[in-house]
């Protein structure tokens, strides 16, 4: 039936606030965008509500007072970021890592990449509108919290890593039931794509949506899962090697789309690839050797800065020190991934409709903790 | 016509005591709220995503009746997962208020019960309790899911409690 | 001489020692080096630290320890032990107060005898590698490495000659100045190119400094003037030799006399990196904008401005983005007093 005005329905764009306690936002991020009916004209991202601080307390703490608070910055994936303070000091003070330490350090990274992935994909599909891959997501997660409850004594933030090693050796009988549960996920991952990828209302949902090109990637600083969707080939494990990366044959994943839908399969491709790692490490692994290296008792950078990077699961995760030569560093900046792959998100919501937000804001794999800092 | 208590054939006196309870309708609130809490999905950092963790099939939080609910006006109690900075203290007010009664606070994990590792930072409010009434703190960086559980029976506990002898809100 | 067979000096005596010494650790030098070659191959431990070899990141093919790089050490070695031989030799055939002139004309021609004689067995090392391997920079790393391996030593023998000659001539100043004990990064010609192409474009005076920074992967630095730096990082994003496509980190740091602001950019197409520093005063904090170039920079600049109270002209929205936005002060700056103290 037509309408009864002569000019048709009057709209008025409104300003909606997603706010900061919202179950979808990942967290404490706050989005105000402005709606014309259900399209989105412009987005503002607002941020800043879980930052800590973290910076300047690390001027008042020594090096490996740092680690824990390393931790809880990117709290899904703590390995890698108490790796890249490590990597960073250790590379700044040249010093030389024994291999068991490298193996336990390559090993527990991977198991945290499989950890992080699976979270994002449980809440991912939450965020979607499917309630059950979170339960089957968590329960696998589960036993990866509960190895590194063993190893490390903490089921989320792990302080594992010390710089010139880690802190405790694998206790017996650990390394079996670590290739147990590779084994178990090898074998359940087809599951995971038979009870998703393959449903129609899924795939129309997020096909050909938040799409962008390789040079918007690169203009943006985009790194990780979101620039290898666009068609670069570009793994800092393959093409800048630290660690002993180089002794593992992996794949890296790659897509061409730059949509949702790729960058979903793409990061449960990295886990079948971080699952092949572990295998071959946990065939590699030494039974013998120290687990950490000969480091002075008092950790004294030389005067110098220091700026590594490295893979972690959402995208290039850097650390700059600035030491004085102190056994405290002058100035700790954390090149964060989160936070750096979500100043494309006011690009991608440009006239997109409200109900694709969330799915877009999703497949960025934000961790609010990151992003803040 | 009256029921003589006193005259009723023994074994239909044991069926009345197996199955006919007394007790004051305060108690009765108590215990049913305590059994249906319903929390606000406030996860803030960390300890947000053990509490999904606790959510999730191990540690399964829906067995003790809770289920999340994503707006403050329909939860009966706030699980303050996470560290609160200046910056987010006035929203968490605001939800406070706009949880009708009555309500409660649980205080999940150290930076939530006083500032936590960054008890030193510029930007982080030491302590939930700076902002509303808290009712449990859970200690731990973060709290074991198993942590979270005895904390959400200690406060079924409390509400147990206070529904006999009146609940003290000290508002400030 | 009779004197000298029947009894020696206690200069020659002192200069003998030194040269012992400087021999010990030159063959210290040489274990250690082995040893570095064999560690950064098969990954053994070795706490020993950094030897004088650079610490490059391994190409992607592995490098093997080829008996050509061992010999080379080796040769680099008794290379040395030849030139402290004949550095004793030289002084025990003069005279206790000889001019030092002479004793470093001596040292200086062992030295270059030694460096000849290393740099003909790297030589003879780099063909045989050629033939094994294809990869252009593993030569260079060998050459380098027994390069370095021989002018370490060299330099360690020209500085133990020199202490000798200042203790047994005191006075004695025109002692041969040391040799630069770094070897060349492999980074070197990257960052002499960069250097040659901006300042032909920008002149000598838009770059203020230029180094390798040794401690962070060699990784080319420069330090670029204030006044020239938005052009300048036009001219690096858009020049089809450098074209550098991608900003990986965009930082601010807070030295009690200045403040600087640290880029880091990588190029995809040519697969080399770059970092930046650009220098500004504490008072008025002002670095050019770069989010015209890189959008990358925009949310990196508001948070060292929201931090460090660095501004930025040009950005589109500088506002805060971490603290809210009635804070007062910035609060990553050294001398940061928090104003609601107490909270």
């Amino acid at each position: 039936m037509p309408t009864p005005f002569s000019t048709g329905i009057r709209t008025e764009e409104m300003v909606l606030n997603i706010g900061p306690q919202h179950p979808s936002t990942h967290g404490v991020f706050r989005l105000v965008v402005k709606i014309d009916g259900e399209t989105i004209k412009e987005a503002v991202p607002v941020m800043g509500y879980l930052h800590r601080g973290t910076e300047k307390l690390a001027e008042n703490l020594t090096y490996t007072q740092i680690i824990p608070y390393t931790d809880r910055i990117d709290y899904l994936s703590s390995m890698t970021n108490n790796y890249v303070l490590c990597h960073a000091v250790e590379t700044l003070m040249g010093l030389s890592i024994p291999e068991k330490a490298e193996f336990l350090r390559v090993i527990v990274m991977e198991m945290n990449r499989i950890a992080s992935h699976l979270v994002w994909w449980g809440t991912y599909l939450l965020d979607i509108g499917a309630i059950g891959p979170f339960l089957y997501a968590f329960r696998d997660r589960e036993t990866i919290i509960n190895l590194f409850n063993e190893l490390s004594g903490a089921r989320l933030t792990y302080n594992y890593m010390r710089i010139g090693g880690v802190k405790w050796d694998a206790p017996p009988g650990w390394i079996e039931k670590a290739k147990e549960f590779v084994q178990y996920l090898k074998s359940e991952l087809p599951n995971y794509h038979v009870l998703v990828s393959g449903n129609e209302i899924f795939q129309s949902r997020i096909t050909g949506i938040g799409t962008y090109s390789r040079q918007d990637a690169l203009d943006h600083s985009l790194s990780g899962v979101m620039l290898r969707c666009t068609g670069e080939n570009w793994d800092i494990r393959k093409n800048e090697p630290y660690s002993i990366y180089d002794r593992f044959e992996f794949d890296v994943p790659v897509a061409t789309e730059g949509d949702c839908l790729s960058r979903y399969h793409l990061r449960l491709q990295e886990i079948e690839q971080s699952i092949r790692i572990l295998e071959q490490a946990l065939d590699q692994f030494p039974e013998e050797g120290e687990v950490m290296g000969k480091v002075p008792k008092v950790i004294r950078p030389p005067v110098g800065e220091v700026y590594v990077r490295i893979e972690a699961p959402r995208g290039e995760l850097g650390v700059y020190i600035a030491s004085q030569g102190k056994d405290k560093p002058w100035r700790f900046k954390l090149r964060r991934p989160s936070f750096v792959n979500l100043q494309i998100l006011p690009k991608l919501l440009e006239g997109v409709n409200m109900s694709n937000m969330v799915a877009i804001l999703g497949s960025i794999d934000i961790v609010v903790g990151e992003v803040d800092a | 016509m009256g029921i003589d208590l006193q005259s009723i054939e023994h074994e239909l006196q044991e069926e009345l005591n197996r199955n006919v309870l007394f007790t004051s309708l305060e108690t009765l609130k108590g215990w049913v709220r305590s059994n249906s809490l319903w929390p606000l999905t406030f996860g803030l950092a960390c300890c947000g995503i053990e509490m999904m963790g606790t959510g999730g099939a191990h540690y399964d939080l829906d067995r003790f009746g809770v289920i999340f609910r994503p707006s403050p006006r329909q939860s009966d109690v706030m699980i303050v997962a996470g560290t609160v900075t200046k910056k987010m203290a006035p929203l968490l007010r605001r939800l406070y208020d706009q949880m009708p009664e009555p309500k409660w606070v649980i205080a999940m994990g150290s930076c939530a019960t006083a500032g936590g590792p960054y008890i030193k930072s510029y930007s982080v409010v030491k302590g939930v309790d700076q902002i509303c009434p808290v009712d449990v703190y859970i200690p731990g960086c973060p709290p074991s899911p198993v942590a979270l559980i005895y904390g959400i029976n200690k406060l079924q506990e409390k509400i147990r409690y206070e529904s006999k002898t009146g609940k003290r809100v000290d508002l400030q | 001489m009779s004197e000298e067979k029947r009894k020696p000096t206690p200069e020659e005596k002192a200069a003998a020692a030194a040269v012992a010494r400087a021999k010990a650790k030159a063959a210290k030098e040489a274990r250690e080096a082995q040893a570095n070659a064999a560690e950064s191959d098969t990954g053994e431990p070795n706490g020993e630290g950094r030897a004088d070899a650079p610490q490059a990141e391994p190409p992607i093919e592995k490098r093997k320890p080829t008996p050509e790089e061992k010999a080379a050490a080796a040769a680099a070695a008794m290379a040395k032990a030849k030139a402290a031989k004949e550095a004793r030799e030289a002084a025990n055939g003069t005279t206790s107060d000889a001019d030092p002139d002479a004793k470093a004309k001596a040292a200086a021609a062992a030295k270059a005898k030694a460096a000849a004689a290393a740099a003909a067995k790297a030589k003879a090392a780099r063909e045989a590698n050629a033939g094994e391997t294809s990869d252009a920079g593993m030569d260079e790393d060998a050459k380098a490495k027994a390069a370095a391996a021989a002018k370490a030593k060299a330099a360690a023998a020209a500085k133990a000659k020199a202490a000798a000659a200042i203790k047994s001539n005191t006075g004695a100043s025109s002692v041969e100045p040391t040799a630069e004990e770094a070897p060349p990064s492999k980074n070197q010609p990257y960052l002499d190119r960069y250097v040659q192409i901006l300042t032909e474009r920008f002149g000598k005076e838009s770059i203020e400094d230029s180094y390798i920074n040794r401690l962070s992967k060699e990784v080319p630095t420069l330090l670029i003037k204030n006044e020239h730096w938005h052009g300048i990082a036009q001219f690096l994003k858009e020049e089809p030799a450098l074209q550098f496509d991608y900003l990986s980190n965009l930082h601010g740091v807070d030295y009690e006399d200045r403040m600087e602001v640290y880029y880091h950019f990588y190029s995809y197409e040519h697969h080399h990196s770059l970092a930046v520093k650009v220098k500004t005063t504490r008072e008025n904090a002002s670095v050019s904008s770069v989010t015209d170039i890189w959008a990358g920079a925009d949310w990196n600049e508001r948070e060292t401005f929201d931090l460090l109270g660095i501004d930025f002209p040009g950005h589109p929205n500088l506002v805060r983005i971490m603290m809210p936005d009635e804070w007062i002060g910035h609060p990553l700056r050294k001398d940061y007093e928090p104003f609601d103290e107490g909270v």
